[in-house]
Formats: C-alpha cells, sequence, structure tokens
C-alpha cells in the first residue's frame, strides 16, 4: 500500500487557497495578482474533491492576504477556504465573503454599457449576494450570476 | 446643487427637485434674465435629438448664455476615433458646463466622473433622462397645484421607456397611486414593483384601456414601437388598443391632464389636441423654464 501523498506540497509559511472552482483556478490567480509577485507558488488543477467534482488549490508561500483582497474571489469561488499557514501548521482558517462593490473582476453584461465600448475599469454594487446580482455603476443594469462574465 | 452633475433622476433628492419646479416656476414668470452671460455651455449631441437640443440651447439663449458643441457624431472628431474621455476632456477646458447626449449607457455618468466642470444628462442610451423627468414633475405640478398623493396613469411601453422608469421613481416621493396600463409584452417590470412594494406605494395594473380613467389626475401616455415586439402580429393586435381617444374623456376628472413626453405617432388621436385636457404642447414647452432652472442651480447662479 503506498501511503497517501499530498498531491501539491506543503508550505512552511504562507496561504493555502482551497476548494477553488477547476474552471477557475486561473481567473482567481488573475484576480489575486499572483502571476505578478515573486513568491514561490504551487497549484493543483481538476484534483478530487468531496464538495466539489473538480477543485483547484493554490499554495502561495510567505504572502498572507487582506481581507479586502482575498474577498475579491467571492464571485467565483464562493466556497474557497483559506489556511494560513506558519512553520508547516495551520495557525488560522478563513472563508472568503463577497464585498459590497466589485471593481474591475466583472464585465458588465450590456452590450450598450459604455464600459463595453470604451476602456474603462467596470464597478457594481452588489444589490443580491446570495444569488449574485451586480447593478452597474455606469448603465444601472443588473448583471445576474447567470451572466456574470469574469474579466 | 452648485457643481453638481445630473445624470440619474436619483441624483437629486426630494428637496431639490422641489427647488428646481420652484426655480421653473421663476423662469416661467420672468424668462429673460441674463444670468449665464459671459458663460459657455457645450452641446455634445453624439447623436442627434432634435427636440432636447432645441430645448437646451433655448434655454442657455433665454439666459444670454454661449452654446458650442456639435449636432450629431459626425461632425466630432469621434469619426476620427477620439474617445469620450478625451472629447470630455477637452472640452470641459472650454465651457462652464456640458450638456450632453450619447446613444451608449452610462455615457454620461462616465463623462461626469472625467469633467472638471458638472454635466447633464439629455439622454444616455436607454438608461436615463433626466431632464424630460423634471420637465414632466414640472408640468405635473404646474397642473395639478401639488405633486402629493395624485393618481398617476401610465400608458403604453412600460418596460423599454426610460422616461417612465424615471418618471416613476420620482414621483414615488411624493406618495402617488400609479396605474399601469401595458400590453403583456410590454408591462412594467417586476423590479419597479418591487421598488414600489418596498416603499409600500399603491399600484394597479391593467391591459385593457377603459374608463378606469375616470379616477386620473395625470394621464401619462408612451409610444408603443413596432420594434420592441419579436412576433409582428402581436403588434398588429395592441397598435390600436392603446390610442387615446376625445370620446374617452368624457367622464374624466376636471383636473386630468394628458403628458406624453412627444414625438407622439397614433397614440394620442389629433381629435384630442382640442381638448383643454390635452397638455403635451404646454409641456413641451416647460421643458425650457425646466432647463433654464436646472442650468441655473447647478451653476450657483439661483
Amino acid at each position: 500500500m503506498s501511503k497517501r501523498k499530498l498531491k501539491v506540497s506543503a508550505i512552511k509559511n504562507g496561504t493555502v487557497i482551497d476548494h477553488i472552482p477547476a474552471n477557475y483556478l486561473f481567473k482567481v490567480i488573475s484576480i489575486l495578482g499572483l502571476d505578478k509577485i515573486p513568491n514561490q507558488i504551487t497549484f493543483g488543477n481538476n484534483l478530487e474533491s468531496h464538495k466539489l467534482i473538480h477543485k483547484a488549490i493554490i499554495k502561495v508561500s510567505d504572502k498572507f492576504f487582506e481581507d479586502k483582497e482575498i474577498n475579491k474571489i467571492a464571485l467565483i469561488a464562493p466556497a474557497a477556504k483559506l489556511n494560513i499557514i506558519r512553520d508547516y501548521e495551520v495557525v488560522e482558517k478563513k472563508v472568503v465573503n463577497v464585498l459590497e462593490e466589485v471593481i474591475g473582476i466583472v464585465k458588465c453584461f450590456n452590450p450598450m454599457c459604455i464600459t463595453n465600448n470604451e476602456q474603462i475599469t467596470t464597478k457594481f454594487t452588489v444589490v443580491s449576494k446570495k444569488e449574485i446580482a451586480l447593478k452597474c455603476h455606469y448603465c444601472e443594469k443588473i448583471t445576474s450570476e447567470e451572466h456574470l462574465t469574469i474579466i | 446643487m452648485k457643481g453638481k452633475s445630473l445624470v440619474s433622476i436619483s441624483d437629486f433628492s426630494k428637496e431639490e427637485i422641489l427647488e428646481i419646479v420652484k426655480l421653473a416656476a421663476d423662469f416661467e414668470a420672468n424668462p429673460s434674465q441674463s444670468l449665464l452671460k459671459g458663460k459657455v455651455v457645450s452641446s455634445l449631441f453624439f447623436e442627434p435629438s432634435t427636440r432636447t437640443r432645441l430645448s437646451f440651447e433655448t434655454a442657455i439663449n433665454r439666459l444670454s448664455g454661449s452654446v458650442v458643441g456639435f449636432t450629431d457624431s459626425s461632425s466630432s472628431s469621434t469619426t476620427k476615433g477620439e474617445t469620450l474621455k478625451d472629447t470630455i476632456k477637452m472640452v470641459s477646458n472650454y465651457s462652464d458646463l456640458i450638456v450632453m447626449r450619447h446613444p451608449l449607457e452610462g455615457s454620461a455618468r462616465y463623462a461626469a466622473e472625467q469633467s472638471d466642470v458638472p454635466v447633464i444628462n439629455a439622454g444616455d442610451g436607454a438608461n436615463q433622462h433626466p431632464t424630460q423627468t423634471l420637465l414632466d414633475i414640472y408640468s405635473i405640478y404646474k397642473t395639478q397645484g401639488t405633486l402629493e398623493d395624485l393618481n398617476i396613469f401610465l400608458v403604453g411601453d412600460l418596460k423599454y421607456g426610460r422616461t417612465v422608469h424615471s418618471l416613476l421613481m420620482a414621483m414615488s416621493m411624493f406618495n402617488p397611486i400609479f396605474n399601469f396600463i401595458a400590453p403583456e409584452e410590454l408591462k412594467i417590470p417586476d423590479e419597479y414593483k418591487l421598488f414600489l412594494d418596498s416603499k409600500g406605494i399603491r399600484y394597479f395594473e391593467h391591459s385593457e384601456f377603459t374608463d378606469i380613467i375616470s379616477e386620473a389626475d395625470i394621464l401619462y401616455m408612451t409610444r408603443v414601437q413596432r420594434e420592441r415586439f419579436s412576433d409582428p402580429i402581436e403588434y398588429e393586435k395592441v397598435k390600436n388598443v392603446y390610442v387615446l381617444r376625445n370620446s374617452m374623456l368624457d367622464n374624466t376628472k376636471d383636473n386630468l391632464r394628458i403628458l406624453h413626453p412627444l414625438p407622439r405617432v397614433n397614440e394620442i388621436h389629433t381629435d384630442v389636441d382640442d381638448n383643454p385636457k390635452a397638455y403635451y404642447f404646454t409641456q413641451a414647452q416647460n421643458g425650457v423654464y425646466t432647463r433654464m432652472a436646472i442650468m441655473a442651480a447647478i451653476l450657483g447662479l439661483k
């Protein structure tokens, strides 16, 4: 019998982001700007999960996220769990929460919106968190969960 | 209101709306006041709208201000590929106030953020047209003597009509009763009904345009447009149902006035025009006074 083995190796200090939907791994990396930092990052995708059919996991060494920063991923990875690691031990667990405002992550659903026609950072207020509904700051139209596209 | 842009009707509080109504009445009583003398107003019409543009330009001229601008985007640098941001940045250096009409929704909010001078939205696509709403409110006030506790009937295209939606939002501050008369395809959207529910405002929905209008203080007619229907047969069925004829006004209240944002097609029969309850042409004239009031208030001149 082979020993159970971690598919993504452990880190000494940093943050583990678990339970990301597999199809959103690279979006999460991009939203958090992980492709632009010098830290060591390991990730696994299409892993088996109890909660999701396929999940992704990211381990970022020597990085501890502010709530404001990490909550940006709540729109696409609402079930994400964070483990804060110090000296190979989990010292804290966190979940993510949808923000009141969503800036620059989501595309407005309305093709006639100015943000889809000129280089403008999108901005929405969250009018419903349960079934995600975002009201565009510019055209005032609602983008609902089924029409949600991540930029 | 000084220095504030007017992008959406919700940018103005109840007090500010009442202030505009009061100022509009002042300007109507005394229309030639040189308050804008020495001021330059940019009138940027990225799509043509003769009625709105002439109304604004008349208001500016009556206040002795100067107008610069263009009447459609083919005569502006937009055709050379200039962004809205760059146009606004440049124009806001030239003028004291910008009046803008643009086919894209949200363009006015964006322009207001980019501009160093206030921006008045003269229509951004299907989104907002707040000066129309304010002139509607002024017309209601003028004809009824109050804005409170009125029974307002909205007829026609209640789904896509932006004037209807903005008027509904604004009048909701004044404890109205709403009656909605529309074909199935053009019913008032649920989001507005939820809004009225949340404010505890009574409303009734009807699909027949009948003698229920005998209860009305205001009858706000809108155009039912052919292009809104996916099935042309459905349009043919309803196009003549939501038409107001003079004979329908026999049992209506004396204070009833008929409003329409214009242009009309056939939804108000021309036999209504001579009825003293027909108010839509005066309503358009009220637009000039209302826009004088809005500009004077935003520039802090009144």
